[in-house]
């Protein structure tokens, strides 16, 4: 990924996701704090593998794709919500 | 009878059947049982020399491939694996103190903690049969007793290129045969390890054998004694510190052929499994059943749908599937195509008689059931589509603990089971010997599988520094179901909410944040508090107990403060308590519930104790009714906020009451600026 098409990602894409990760997993912060380039594990959002799952079933509904383990950028796509948000427009199909 | 003669073997598969198989970047490996036991003998020969002489070996793989070359390696050497099921700093830091002697095997890129390790991962991530060769090098050419330094710099000399390669083309080229020519072509492996069985003929695989019958295996394999403490595993004690459990072969053994007979797994299935290999269930019925039960397994870790989807496909019929009931109600959820699955294997937490129906019916699949613990292992199991009881394994028995009580107590012991253990779970035993579980023993908590106590996860919060007393306890699960409901409307599973931990915390001098990193060190992060709530002291009643009910008090009122963040409105229910005896005739909101519920909003904002704050204005312009709805506007600019509180009547949304609030810090820093000055 280029530091051009980072630039050309879709915000709205950021938030949808935003909003689809504070709904689905009932989180106590609202979708507008949560920060695009923070950690979603650990000090930052602070999410877990149970979480993880389910942010990856959610994905797989509504993007049309489903994540996997062994790909490469597996530790990347879940860094920050903006390159989960890559991944996702990358690879949806819907 | 001497020693030799009841020793038993650590492989039962035959030499050349398949006992593992392995992805490495986008070929499938299959790996016999002979190459895996030199693989294992090489290490175990770097765990014997020198400053590597580690009797204990804290063995942290994640791989199933890496953790078995480990988990056997360390037998081998004669040493002991120990299992943590959580990987957290303060986990490691108390097996340190336990075992200040131990050796952590990991496959972790790179290592954030301050003990003596080894990176497996750098020995197998380029290829397999390379890294093989250069281990084997190292142990056997070579013995170099600085090899614990040099591997933990994560500089591990490889062999020369065309040495390993040509090797590498044999095997993966030919498949089976080719290995074994490999191997008795290039002997520099297997020096220590001799092949004794090449000329015994190849017994398909073991298919149909009675199960891990102990004739068949290695000529040489290694025997290991049944008194042999292969493996502690752990887990949390009341007092916060892990708890090790000793595991022996002989009866790791015995648990094993005991689970073939009673899941009536007459011949091998391939495994996958969702479980880690450091947790009793994925111990068991995983690397266990490998080893002793001979049946292939997948080496990859598996997490989402798709990746079990991929494993299953990878490994040859019959496939068994071992998992949880949180991946499986994934794996359903996903409505993707799956793979042939012969058997479905589940434990570690309550599966619904709903989950079980669904995924017989999907995957055309028997669901067995395992109930069991850390301390005893596996001891029962169960078809829950067809009863709702659970059958012990032979020789295993229940006992009262307290003969004159009915307090549903039992106590497990026989068989494999290494010491009397009283079960965590209330019992009820039938007549004819199966028994249903009532329930879990309050303390005890299961998230998504993993298991732990509340006095576990209590003593952990307290032991932080800044913190004067918190608790945690199990909320009741959510009834307001409004939001989830929402954003899961094609949701399968209606009980697919897992109810997380909560954790009421009294820290004058410290904040969420903070706690929350001091408990991320502490603990799996699946017991991390959702929310974590400042309070200025805990609910004690007068025996000096936290009722269950008082907890929960304290977080429904944090929730109303926090569901009215986006929205932040309320409604005073005409039935609210406040009413009774106040105003008779005219009841109106008294103005301190609305503060307060304005205070505990700020706070909640903020993630401070509401004692923290300071009200230093507040105006009542209008008086707010029973059953009126209230919404309430935060400007807030470093420790200040001011409030303004609307009344919801019709067209109109006059103020009820405004003001501002301030937090504690502020002012003592401002005193402390004044003093200064």
């Amino acid at each position: 990924m280029t530091e051009e098409s980072q630039k050309i990602m879709d915000q709205a894409l950021i938030d949808e996701l935003a909003n689809l990760i504070v709904d689905g997993l009932n989180l106590e912060v609202s979708a507008a704090e949560i920060d695009a380039d923070a950690p979603l594990f650990g000090q930052g959002l602070g999410l877990d593998s149970i979480d993880i799952l389910e942010i990856a079933m959610m994905v797989s509904k509504r993007y049309g794709f489903a994540l996997r383990s062994d790909d490469e950028n597996n530790t990347r796509i879940f860094s920050s919500l903006r390159h989960l948000a890559q991944h996702i427009a990358e690879h949806r199909s819907c | 009878m001497n020693a030799l003669m009841n020793s038993l073997p650590l492989v039962f598969a035959d030499p050349d059947q398949i006992l593992l198989y392995r992805q490495q970047g986008g070929d499938k490996h299959a790996i016999t049982a002979r190459q895996f036991m030199a693989d294992a003998e090489a290490l175990a020969g770097n765990l014997t020399t020198g400053p590597c002489a580690h009797q204990f070996i804290v063995n942290l793989c994640q791989d199933r491939y890496r953790f078995m070359v480990g988990f056997a390696a360390t037998i081998v050497a004669g040493k002991t694996n120990l299992l943590p099921s959580t990987f957290t700093g303060e986990t490691l830091r108390q097996i340190f103190i336990d075992t200040p002697d131990a050796l952590c095997l990991h496959d972790h890129d790179d290592w954030p903690f301050p003990y003596p390790h080894f990176s497996l991962a750098h020995l197998s991530l380029a290829h397999l049969s390379l890294d093989h060769i250069s281990l084997a090098n190292r142990c056997h050419r070579e013995p170099s007793p600085d090899f614990l330094a040099e591997s933990v710099k994560g500089h591990l000399e490889k062999p020369s290129r065309a040495d390993a390669s040509s090797a590498l083309a044999a095997r993966v080229q030919g498949g089976r045969s080719a290995a074994t020519e490999t191997y008795q072509t290039d002997r520099l492996a297997c020096a220590s390890y001799a092949l004794g069985s090449e000329h015994r003929p190849t017994q398909q695989s073991g298919r149909g054998l009675p199960p891990a019958s102990r004739s068949v295996g290695f000529s040489r394999c290694p025997k290991i004694k049944p008194e042999h403490v292969v493996a502690q595993v752990f887990t949390s004690g009341s007092t916060g510190l892990p708890m090790p459990h000793n595991k022996t072969w002989g009866k790791l053994v015995r648990n094993v052929e005991a689970a073939l007979q009673q899941l009536a797994l007459w011949s091998p299935v391939s495994l996958v499994g969702t479980v880690p290999p450091q947790h009793m269930f994925g111990f068991e019925s995983l690397v266990l059943l490998c080893l002793i039960g001979r049946c292939p397994l997948w080496s990859g870790k598996p997490f989402y749908p798709a990746d079990i989807v991929a494993a299953l496909d990878a490994m040859p019929e019959p496939r068994m599937l071992v998992t949880t009931p949180f991946h499986l109600q994934a794996l359903l959820d996903a409505q993707i195509a799956l793979p042939k699955i012969d058997r479905l294997l589940l434990a570690t937490a309550p599966l619904s008689p709903e989950l079980a129906e669904r995924a017989e019916r999907v995957t055309g699949a028997p669901l067995f059931e395992i109930y069991g613990s850390t301390e005893t292992g596996q001891i029962a199991t169960r078809r829950p589509t067809q009863s709702t009881a659970w059958t012990l394994f032979a020789g295993i028995t229940l006992t009262k603990a307290h003969p004159e009580e009915n307090d549903e107590l039992f106590i497990a012991n026989g068989e494999h089971i290494e010491a009397p253990v009283m079960l965590s779970d209330r019992i009820h035993l039938r007549a004819d010997g199966r028994f249903d579980l009532l329930g879990r023993v309050a303390d005890q908590v299961n998230m998504a599988g993993k298991r732990s106590s509340l006095n576990y996860l209590t003593a952990q919060i307290k032991s932080i520094d800044g913190v004067t007393d918190g608790v945690f306890f199990l909320p009741e699960p959510k009834k307001n179901q409004a939001r989830k409901n929402r954003a899961g409307k094609d949701r399968a599973g209606k009980d697919q909410v897992i109810t997380r931990l909560c954790a009421v915390v009294v820290a004058p001098a410290s904040n969420a944040a903070d706690i929350l990193a001091a408990l991320r060190d502490r603990l799996d992060p699946v017991f991390l508090p959702r929310p974590l709530i400042l309070v200025e002291s805990l609910p004690y009643n007068a025996t000096g107990k936290l009722p269950q009910i008082a907890l929960q008090a304290i977080l429904d009122q944090h929730l109303a403060a926090l569901a009215s963040k986006d929205q932040p409105s309320w409604r005073i229910p005409a039935d609210h308590p406040v009413f009774a005896g106040h105003f008779p005739g005219h009841p109106l909101v008294p103005g301190a519930l609305l503060l307060d519920w304005i205070v505990e909003r700020v706070a909640a904002y903020w993630q401070v104790s509401s004692a923290a704050l300071r009200i230093e204005q507040a105006k009542f312009a209008h008086p707010v009714l029973p059953d009126a709805r209230v919404t309430l506007d935060l400007q807030a600019e470093a420790d200040r906020c001011r409030f303004t509180l609307h009344l919801h009547a019709g067209e109109t949304n006059p103020v009820a009451v405004s003001g501002v609030l301030s937090r504690q810090k502020n002012d003592e820093a401002s005193d402390a600026k004044a003093k200064h000055a």
